[in-house]
This record gives structure tokens, C-alpha cells and sequence, in this order.
């Protein structure tokens, strides 16, 4: 009972993660209607950045955790505004390769500017520590990160169902061209779409510096699998389906890596081909 | 002369220059030549399901894999016949093919293309895992290149670089002749008409989901044969030929060259080949320049190289129009 629930606690940490990351890639893809390859590179820069505030400016955890992604946005603004903005008309291939493209260029700067090698965080003196549930102790931080999950989730439900930008943000997104006559700038919102959902990712980002230990420069690509993954589960362009689709994968690989190790990603396969032959669109996506 | 007379003797040339390349220039370049012809095969399979059907695959590393796995399982543990390995190798490919594109062609555009890469992540993440059957991630390791016995009556070396080379060709002359015949064949030509118009082609008959599986399928069989053949070539077989980064090699490769044709793919594969092997000569950070490239490629040069080169070609012989 112990184990099942220290078990549960991990996959929840972990799910958050991938919930931070896969909600940007499903807000971009429900209002660009672009599916985003960097967005694990937006991930891995955020870590990174944080890392750098935290250690070699010598400011606080929050500092890292608020200065990093802020630092990446600025990339996400540049992808969308001179580069994405010129393939929203082509063929998907291509839009999918102009996010490769910055793929390859973001993870070889990472190289370049930070070393290829592993970089271990230094450990926090505040939401460190361990505290005992059920007899065996659990990170305090790994608590944190599941707090915050749900915050996040939170706040982009009120943003977008309860602020005027939502409503924008969501007319632009079902009719792009009646948005437009109507006088929402499309551009500038798409723009701002981009480059909050590059905040989202990156936040992920900076909450896992203390959380995973090493940071490589391949940690993008890995999430970005899960973030994709979550994306079918949960239906493509459903925050909620993100939400769902993230808790239970982050759930089913802890205990894929607690009971079957050699073989977690196939519990997660399996999960995803029963979802698609039962339920095509995803468990909270609209049917097609 | 006629336009198939014209590309069956340009076909010819080319194949005669592919014989002497080894005779004629050093041990490196028939080496880069093997690694072009085998990401050909790689490419030209692979186009038959993109710029053929248009369907969009980020999982084609893994039937990669599952040939150089294949061939490489049944060397170390049954028998080391480069033909025997090879046809396992395909047949493990197509195998996997059917069962990841039984669960992915229910979709198309975006959808395909994360379900092919999701299930091409979890093949990758088997072979990683698997550390008593795989290697892990050290890869296969101990893959021979021993003679091709042929019934008893020949034993054909292909252990020297040079003998291999011509291995290769034979399987590079075959598939590109094969893929030929696929896009002309009324089956290929049905494949357009679904990439054109998936629901007229629905209403003409043509059963749409079988025929992206064959396509799939098919396109998974070539990529098992340059996976099998890498894998005699380097003597290993490697996680990361599974991994997504890899399976984004033949969609580099197939713009690169141009989607709409056969040389498209081949053109492609050569200069990516042949480009990063310069640009690593000169710099470690080859995936930046590449990447730089691509968005060049992307944003100007749509049509990839061949599109690009046709279309001047035709502007200059017919100065009249346009």
C-alpha cells in the first residue's frame, strides 16, 4: 500500500512536467494550428537558462525560475514572427520541418554555449529535504511540483474562459477569418499565443533544474515524445484531454519503471493503441 | 527522343559511373558512395509513402532498425548468410510495418505523423531497454560479412569494402528500379489519387485505409533493407537508428531533392551526405548549419533541388512563356 502510493506521488511529479510542456504544444496547436517540434527545445532552454541564473548570476531559485523562461521567450518570439508566419499556408511537412530545423539549431547552441556534457544543479536549501508520508519519505519539492501543476491548469482555465484575451484567443481559434474582419489583429495574436505557450514549456523547463538532476542537451527530445503522446491520448488541442492524458501517463510509466522496468514505454503503447482503436480522437477531443 | 528512352539511358549512365566509382577513386569515397546508396534506398522507400501518398511519417527509424536488428539477431544466432540476413532483416521490418501501420492509418496529416513518431519512439526505447537480446544501448554487436553461398556452387566474398560495394549496388539498383515501377504501376497511381483527393478516391472504390497500409508497408520494407545493409556495412546495429532524430533523415532528405519526383529522394541524399561530411571537416556544429540550411530550404527553395534546377531549366528552353 506504501509503495503503491509513494509510486503514485512519483508518476504525478513526473506527469507534471509533461502536462507544462504538452499544454503550450496543445495551445499552440489549437489556436496556430501548428504542432510544434521545438517545444521540448523550449523545455530544455528554459532548464538551462534557469540553471544559469541560479548558478553563475548567484540569484535565488525564483529568480532562475522567473528570469529563465521570460529569457526564452525571446526565442519563441523570433521562431514565430520570421520564420512559423511564413508556412502557416504551406503544406504540413514543411511547418513541421521549419520546428525541426530549430530542433537541431537550439540543441546544437545549447551545445555550443553550454558544453555537450551533463550539468548537475546545485541542490536547494528551501523545498529540499524529504518529508515522511506513509513511513517512507518524499521529496518536498517533488510536492511542490504537483501543487503547481494544477495552478497552472488553473490559470489558463480563467484566462481563457474568463478574460476578454481569452475570448479573443478563442474566436481567433475557431474562426480565424471572422476574428480578423472583426478587428482582432490575427498576427499579433498568434504572436502572443506562440510566445506564451514557449513560457509554458520553458517553465517546465526551469521547475525541472532541481527536479531531474542532470541537465543534457538531448532532455528535449525526450519529453517532447511524452508531450506528443499525451497530445493523442487526451485529443489533440484539448487542454483538459492534456491535463488527463499527462496525469495518467506520468502515473503508468512510474509504475512501469517500478514493476517492469525494462519495458515502461510498452505499458504506454499499449495505453495509446487501445485509446486510438476505441476512441479515435482522443479521450477528450471533438469527433471529426 | 522519347522522354523514357532519355531517362532509361541517363539511368544507364548513371549505374556504369556507380561501377566505377570504386575503381577509380579511393576506399573513402566508395565508402560515402555505400552510405549515399543506402540512405537512397532509405529515401526512395520512404517517398513512395510521402510524396506518393502524402502522408507524413516520423517512425520510419524504426522499421530501419527493425532490418539491421533482424539481420543482425539471425546472424549471431542462426546463420551468417548475407542474403538469408538480409530477407529476415525485411521481413522483421514489414512485419513491424503492418502492425504499426494497422494502428496509424486510421489517421492522416498530423495525427499519422505523431502516432508514427510515438510508435517509432517506443520501438527505440525497446531496443534500449532490452539489454539481453539488443545490446542495449552498446547496439549489436559481432555482425559478420561472410561469403554469399549460393546452393553449394559459388561462394561470393563480400567481406572486402570493394565486393560490398557491389552489394550494395545490386540492392540500390533494384530498389530504385522497384520504386520506379510501384509510381508507375496503377497501384501507385492510385496512391496519388488518394494523396490528391482522399474522398473521391473513396467514391471511385479505391479501399483508401488498405492501400495507405501497402504503402506503409512497402515504404517500411525499404527502409529494413538500407537498415540490414548498414548493418553488414558498419558490423552493428545501433538503438539510435530507432530514434526520431533518424527517422527525420528521409523527410530532410526527400525535400532536399524535391517530393515530387523518384530522383528527388536519390539527388537529396547524395548532397546530405555528401554536405555533412564537409561541413564536419570544418565544424563539430553540423546540425546547427543544417538546421540553417533548412530554414533556407523551407522559406526560398521549396521545390528542393531538383524542383528548383527543372524549373530553371525549363524557363531557359522556353523563354517565351511565363
Amino acid at each position: 500500500m506504501q509503495s503503491y502510493v509513494h509510486v503514485i506521488l512519483a508518476g504525478l511529479s513526473s506527469g507534471m512536467f509533461i502536462w507544462l510542456v504538452a499544454s503550450g504544444l496543445t495551445l499552440i496547436f489549437g489556436v496556430l494550428g501548428v504542432l510544434n517540434f521545438a517545444h521540448g527545445s523550449f523545455y530544455m532552454l528554459g532548464a538551462y537558462c534557469s540553471f544559469t541564473v541560479l548558478k553563475y548570476l548567484g540569484a535565488g531559485y525564483w529568480a532562475g525560475l522567473l528570469l529563465g523562461p521570460v529569457g526564452v521567450c525571446a526565442a519563441g518570439f523570433v521562431v514565430e514572427r520570421f520564420f512559423l508566419r511564413h508556412v502557416y499556408r504551406l503544406a504540413l511537412p514543411y511547418q513541421l520541418l521549419l520546428t525541426f530545423a530549430f530542433v537541431l539549431i537550439f540543441d546544437n547552441l545549447v551545445k555550443i554555449v553550454w558544453g555537450g556534457g551533463a550539468l548537475s544543479p546545485p541542490t536547494l536549501s528551501f523545498l529540499g529535504g524529504t518529508i515522511p508520508i506513509l513511513g517512507r519519505n518524499f521529496p518536498v519539492y517533488n510536492l511542490f511540483i504537483i501543487a503547481v501543476g494544477p495552478a497552472v491548469a488553473l490559470l489558463l482555465w480563467a484566462l481563457l474562459e474568463k478574460t476578454w484575451y481569452g475570448r479573443i484567443i478563442r474566436a481567433s481559434s475557431s474562426d480565424r477569418e471572422m476574428a480578423a474582419s472583426l478587428g482582432v489583429r490575427v498576427p499579433a495574436l498568434f504572436t502572443g499565443v506562440f510566445v506564451f505557450g514557449t513560457w509554458l514549456g520553458a517553465l517546465g523547463g526551469g521547475l525541472a533544474v532541481p527536479y531531474v538532476g542532470l541537465l543534457t542537451p538531448g532532455m528535449g527530445e525526450t519529453i517532447i515524445i511524452e508531450a506528443f503522446i499525451v497530445a493523442v491520448i487526451g485529443g489533440l488541442g484539448s487542454l483538459k484531454g492534456a491535463f488527463v492524458g499527462a496525469l495518467v501517463i506520468g502515473v503508468l510509466s512510474a509504475f512501469g519503471t517500478r514493476f517492469f522496468p525494462a519495458f515502461d514505454m510498452f505499458l504506454i503503447f499499449i495505453l495509446m493503441a487501445g485509446v486510438l482503436l476505441l476512441r479515435p480522437q482522443g479521450l477528450f477531443g471533438a469527433a471529426r | 527522343m522519347k522522354a523514357e528512352t532519355r531517362n532509361a539511358v541517363a539511368a544507364g549512365a548513371v549505374l556504369l559511373a556507380l561501377c566505377a566509382v570504386p575503381f577509380i577513386t579511393g576506399k573513402f569515397t566508395a565508402y560515402l558512395t555505400i552510405r549515399i546508396m543506402l540512405l537512397g534506398i532509405f529515401a526512395v522507400g520512404y517517398n513512395l509513402l510521402l510524396g506518393q501518398t502524402g502522408l507524413l511519417s516520423f517512425g520510419h527509424g524504426a522499421f530501419y532498425a527493425a532490418g539491421a536488428y533482424g539481420l543482425g539477431l539471425f546472424g549471431v544466432h542462426v546463420s551468417t548468410h548475407p542474403l538469408l540476413g538480409v530477407a529476415v532483416g525485411v521481413a522483421a521490418a514489414v512485419l513491424l510495418a503492418l502492425l504499426v501501420g494497422y494502428l496509424c492509418v486510421r489517421h492522416t496529416e498530423i495525427y499519422f505523423a505523431m502516432l508514427t513518431l510515438a510508435c517509432g519512439m517506443m520501438v527505440f526505447s525497446l531496443v534500449w531497454n532490452a539489454r539481453e537480446i539488443t545490446g542495449g544501448d552498446d547496439g549489436l554487436i559481432g555482425i559478420v560479412r561472410a561469403p554469399i553461398t549460393l546452393f553449394g556452387l559459388a561462394d561470393i566474398p563480400i567481406a572486402r569494402e570493394n565486393h560490398f560495394y557491389f552489394f550494395v549496388l545490386f540492392f540500390f539498383a533494384l530498389s530504385v528500379w522497384a520504386a520506379h515501377r510501384i509510381r508507375r504501376s496503377p497501384f501507385g497511381l492510385a496512391l496519388a489519387g488518394i494523396r490528391e483527393n482522399a474522398r473521391r478516391s473513396e467514391f471511385a472504390g479505391v479501399p483508401v485505409r488498405r492501400y495507405r497500409l501497402a504503402a506503409f508497408v512497402l515504404s517500411g520494407a525499404f527502409a529494413g533493407l538500407a537498415g540490414a545493409l548498414e548493418a553488414l556495412l558498419e558490423s552493428n546495429a545501433r538503438p539510435f537508428m530507432a530514434h526520431w532524430t533518424h527517422s527525420a533523415e528521409p523527410v530532410l532528405v526527400s525535400l532536399l531533392g524535391g517530393l515530387s519526383s523518384l530522383t528527388g529522394p536519390l539527388v537529396g541524399g547524395a548532397i546530405f551526405v555528401a554536405m555533412r561530411e564537409i561541413i564536419q571537416r570544418f565544424t563539430e556544429n553540423w546540425m546547427l548549419w543544417f538546421g540553417i540550411l533548412l530554414l533556407v530550404i523551407i522559406l526560398g527553395f521549396r521545390g528542393g533541388v531538383v524542383g528548383t534546377v527543372s524549373a530553371l531549366f525549363r524557363k531557359a528552353t522556353a523563354p517565351g512563356e511565363g
